[in-house]
């Protein structure tokens, strides 16, 4: 959400402007389109790759917020940030107006409307144009003053999101449903069948006037357990039935009302019933079951909010508060207040509020939370800060640079909560049964019931009852709903704790299942950048006075060979000396004079041009060579002095990372531009034995395609931003993050901390999670197709085995919550941490 | 076969093909969605035991802003995904979500409730 103007000579203006939502390459020209159709622009390009707009235009005839406008009429965002100023005394709506208007002219100020309502002023403004402190200024020349903000909230006077509250509101709900109906139940059990008990047989026998009155107070008793603690069956019925559709509310309100209708006409109406023995009530049935359910519903509400145990995690680590310096004062502001460009304070112990870049001072930070590396990371003036890591040890002031909805952390939770909410392609089984599921459930009972009335042992009606009862009870279209998104909630939220980022379900099923992974090297096997690796003397020279000159003389250029080895020598505690007569050999290496003598740092063809006689150094440079690094010669007054290498260096962890991949049976491929012989050096000190070198970065999905038309599910590794086209070729593209910059849009995975063993650890959970789907979708598949069946009465011409509407609904219960509670598993995966 | 029994056979298939009428040979009108000034084509859907209206017809090419407002607790209608646009939104109880889409391709698209119990059609042409 930046801008940026800078005038033009002709007196138009040129300005970037961020857009949001481009997905694909049909995007660009479509917004081109809107932006040149505007009177006034001259010209407009739009760049994917960094999602902005460069638009030409005539200041006098177009504004700003007409482009932006634009931009949003066509479906895409596009640019500014909001604050909301808090004002004092404002009490008229002139005053209202002098604000509106003062902040309007301020140049970079889209929008600003005040409100007598809330004593303060929206403005919308674009960040890199204005700062906090020139809207201040404007309110003050309107003759107001910013109101002091008001203290933000301490985390104890947090209280829980309102679904929380919710959910917890009908967990309690629920179970007081749940604890009325089991009260009832027990005597209800008990009283209903009087000829089991010993004494109860005597004092109520069969047909008498007694046991008529009994089971018509039990009726009576049993009456609020259906209408209350069932109600929710009832007015779930009713909310499908008005769209012609049913589940499993309408499956246990049938089930349950046939128990009671059936029962009142035995207790009212006995004589109906050919036999005395068939006026048998089923108050029990019905009070049962309703407990049971209800039970179930309750316990499946619990389990299911835990499942989203790592988002919430995730929000609570947004801060509330950020110690901001405004007019050389550090105040405490709401961390909704802070903007773009405001100094953030940051003391040991806090929580960094916002995105930024560290200005003053130095710490080491926790970033475990965002990206699951446990050792604290160092940082120096330079350094992006994450909001939501924790500051351990050093205090530090740093620029903000993304705050709100743009910071790393507000992108990872919409990411992970949009991924949570998509679909894995498995889930297509379901969604395919699930229409039909109820309504042939309904049917099966009829049917059921119709056979045993037809062709049941007497007496029929009892057992056509019962029949149809049971099968509508053990029916559980929930356990087959939950089954595939519980334990995708599960895993990515998983992944997110890992500092993995997963961006659909569709990601997480194919992840399972890579034949081969292509890793980039650049930056991705590798560090990305060259660091010194070898020195080699020449007789009667020092190592540190080799690595001193070359230092000393190499401080002065900009190369990054040059920048690699005075890092190096620094690192190794040797002080550099003042190079002169400094002079760069385009092609050929650096010369200058250091303590009074002649360096001269290069390659072969600068010491024969110098006449430099180099001896045994030769063999020493060949050497290097062969194991893929630069090296350079070092020549002190004409005399050869020794070597100097530099390489780009493998990360710690790839080795191990590589090794494992190999190991879960993945073929490992390496990708790279770099000629051969570079690439095959470090491809043998990582372990891989397929190599793809001198690869145009264009040709990249080309190669990504070759391996996918072998047969293989591939994989690909590289950086979001240059790999882009093959990150979006391959069957799943693994971004390696870079800071802050997590929304990366062409990859399915993103792995925030820049590891290969993230790939690992990502495979492993989409293994993981999707062995975890498919035991909840075998068990909850088998476990309808079986009791259906049984309830319908299919083992009872076999085996004489009928089973009671009380265990369906016992079964029925505990096989949703069996669901949930297997995906709840998942939260105790670890991933295994490789040592190199 | 005595009479009672022909009578609750009758019944019985009665029953089953009121059921297969009931719920699956429904036909819905679908409900045109409104075009804003501000360019999005709008509408308001309902989610209370399914969405009303179930189906909404759009033309492509132009963005769609659906606002749901649910109005139960039953923890299954909490989320709407629209899978064919990578997109889904909770729904907390009583409180407006928009749903933004932009509809490229003319055709009929589904959203559900993660358990697939509800659904509903956008229909693109």
């Amino acid at each position: 959400m930046l801008a940026r103007t800078e005038p033009l000579t002709t007196g138009h203006e040129k300005i970037v402007l961020q857009i949001g939502g481009m997905t694909c390459p049909h995007c660009p020209p479509a917004i081109e389109n809107a932006l040149k159709s505007i009177p006034g622009v001259c010209n407009a390009r739009v760049n994917l790759a960094n999602a902005s707009a460069s638009v030409d235009f005539d200041p006098t005839r177009a504004k700003v917020a007409d482009l932006l406008h634009a931009v949003r009429a066509i479906g895409y965002s596009a640019g500014t940030a909001k604050v909301r100023i808090p004002i004092k005394y404002m009490h008229c709506s002139s005053c209202v107006v002098r604000i509106e208007l003062a902040l309007q002219l301020t140049p970079g100020v889209l929008s600003a409307r005040a409100s007598l309502a809330t004593n303060a002023v929206d403005v919308e403004y674009q960040p890199e144009q204005t700062t906090f402190a020139e809207l201040q200024h404007a309110i003050e020349s309107a003759g107001h003053r910013v109101a002091e903000p008001k203290p933000a909230k301490t985390p104890e006077e947090q209280e829980l999101s309102p679904e929380e509250v919710a959910q917890r509101e009908e967990y309690r709900a629920l179970m007081r449903k749940f604890w009325f109906a089991a009260a009832v139940s027990i005597p209800v059990m008990g009283l209903s069948y009087p000829d089991l008990i010993p004494g109860l047989r005597e004092w109520m026998p069969a047909g008498s006037e007694t046991r008529r009155i009994v089971w018509a107070l039990l009726g009576v008793l049993s009456v609020p357990v259906l209408l209350w603690s069932g109600s929710q069956f009832f007015t779930g019925m009713w909310d499908a039935l008005k769209h012609r559709a049913a589940n499993m509310h309408t499956l246990i309100a049938i089930g349950i009302s046939a128990a009671f209708l059936y029962s009142i006409v035995a207790v009212a109406w006995p004589s109906l019933f050919p036999k005395m023995s068939l006026a048998e009530v089923f108050w029990d049935v019905t009070d049962v079951v309703v407990a049971l359910v209800t039970l179930g519903l309750a316990l499946e509400l619990k389990a299911k909010g835990r499942t989203s145990e790592a988002i919430k995690k995730l929000i609570g680590l947004q801060p509330k508060t950020a110690r901001v310096v405004r007019d050389g004062r550090e105040i405490d502001l709401p961390v909704e207040e802070v903007i773009v460009g405001d100094v953030v304070v940051v003391r040991p112990g806090d929580k960094v509020p916002v995105d930024g870049d560290v200005q003053e001072g130095s710490s080491s930070i926790d970033e475990s939370m965002l990206t699951g590396e446990s050792m604290p990371v160092d940082k120096q003036i330079g350094d992006e800060v994450m909001g939501g890591t924790i500051n351990k040890t050093g205090s530090f002031k740093f620029k903000a640079t993304k705050v709100g909805k743009d910071t790393a952390l507000a992108n990872i939770i919409r990411m992970v909560k949009d991924a949570q909410g998509s679909k894995a392609p498995i889930q297509r089984v379901v969604d395919a049964v699930s229409g039909y599921f109820v309504p042939a459930v309904m049917i099966l009972a009829v049917l059921s019931f119709v056979a045993w009335y037809l062709f049941g042992p007497e007496p029929r009606i009892i057992y056509a009852t019962i029949v149809l009862v049971t099968t509508l009870i053990i029916a559980c279209p929930c356990a087959l709903g939950l089954a595939t998104p519980t334990s995708l909630t599960v895993g990515i939220g998983k992944g997110a704790e890992n500092g993995i980022l997963i961006r659909s379900g569709d990601a997480l099923q194919t992840s399972q299942k890579l034949d081969s992974i292509i890793l980039d090297k650049t930056g991705t096997i590798t560090r990305g950048e060259p660091a010194l690796t070898d020195v080699v003397v020449a007789s009667g020279r020092k190592e540190e006075e080799i690595l001193r000159l070359a230092a000393s003389l190499e401080r002065g250029s900009e190369h990054p060979l040059g920048e690699a080895i005075v890092k190096g020598t620094e690192a190794r505690n040797v002080k550099l000396a003042d190079a002169e007569g400094f002079t760069a050999i385009p092609g050929q290496g650096v010369s200058g004079r250091i303590d009074g003598h002649d360096i001269l740092l290069g390659n072969a063809k600068l010491m024969r041009e110098r006449n430099i006689v180099l001896g045994a150094l030769v063999n020493h440079w060949e050497q290097l060579a062969g194991e893929g690094k630069t090296p350079m010669y070092v020549a002190i007054d004409g005399q050869p002095g020794g070597l100097v290498a530099v390489a780009d260096t493998v990360k710690p962890d790839s080795k191990a990372a590589i090794e494992t991949l190999t190991r879960l049976g993945i073929e490992v491929v390496m990708l790279t531009g770099d000629n051969e012989r570079t690439a095959k050096a470090i491809a043998r000190q990582v372990g891989i034995e397929r190599v793809l070198a001198e690869v145009l970065p264009d040709g990249k999905a080309h190669e990504v395609q070759k391996l996918q038309l072998e047969g293989k599910t591939v994989g690909m590794v590289g950086d979001g931003i240059n790999d882009a086209p093959a990150l979006a070729q391959a069957d799943v593209g693994f971004a390696i993050g870079t800071g802050t910059d997590v929304a990366i849009e062409a990859s399915d995975v993103t792995l925030i901390k820049g590891s290969l063993q993230g790939v690992v650890t990502a495979i492993e959970i989409s293994r993981a999670t999707m062995r975890n789907v498919r035991q909840n979708l075998i068990g909850a598949f088998g476990y309808n197709a079986l009791g259906i069946p049984v309830a319908m009465g299919v083992l009872y011409p076999f085996l004489g085995l009928l089973l009671s509407p009380i265990i369906a609904a016992a079964a029925m219960a505990f096989s949703s919550v069996t669901v949930v509670t297997n995906a709840n598993r998942l939260r105790f995966f670890e991933p295994k941490r490789v040592v190199s | 076969m005595t009479p009672d029994r022909w009578v609750v056979l009758v019944l019985g298939l009665f029953l089953v093909a009121f059921i297969v009428w009931f719920f699956w040979l429904k036909q819905t009108k679908g409900v045109r969605a409104a075009e804003t000034s501000s360019g999005y084509q709008e509408v308001m859907v309902l989610v209370k035991g399914g969405y009303t209206p179930d189906t909404i017809i759009v033309r492509h090419g132009k963005p769609v802003r659906i606002n749901f407002r649910r109005e139960e607790t039953a923890g299954c209608s909490d989320k709407v995904i629209f899978a064919d646009f990578q997109k889904s939104a909770e729904l907390p109880t009583g409180e407006l979500v928009p749903v933004e889409l932009m509809p490229k391709e003319p055709g009929e698209y589904a959203f559900a409730c993660p358990m697939g119990m509800f659904r509903g059609r956008l229909i693109v042409e």
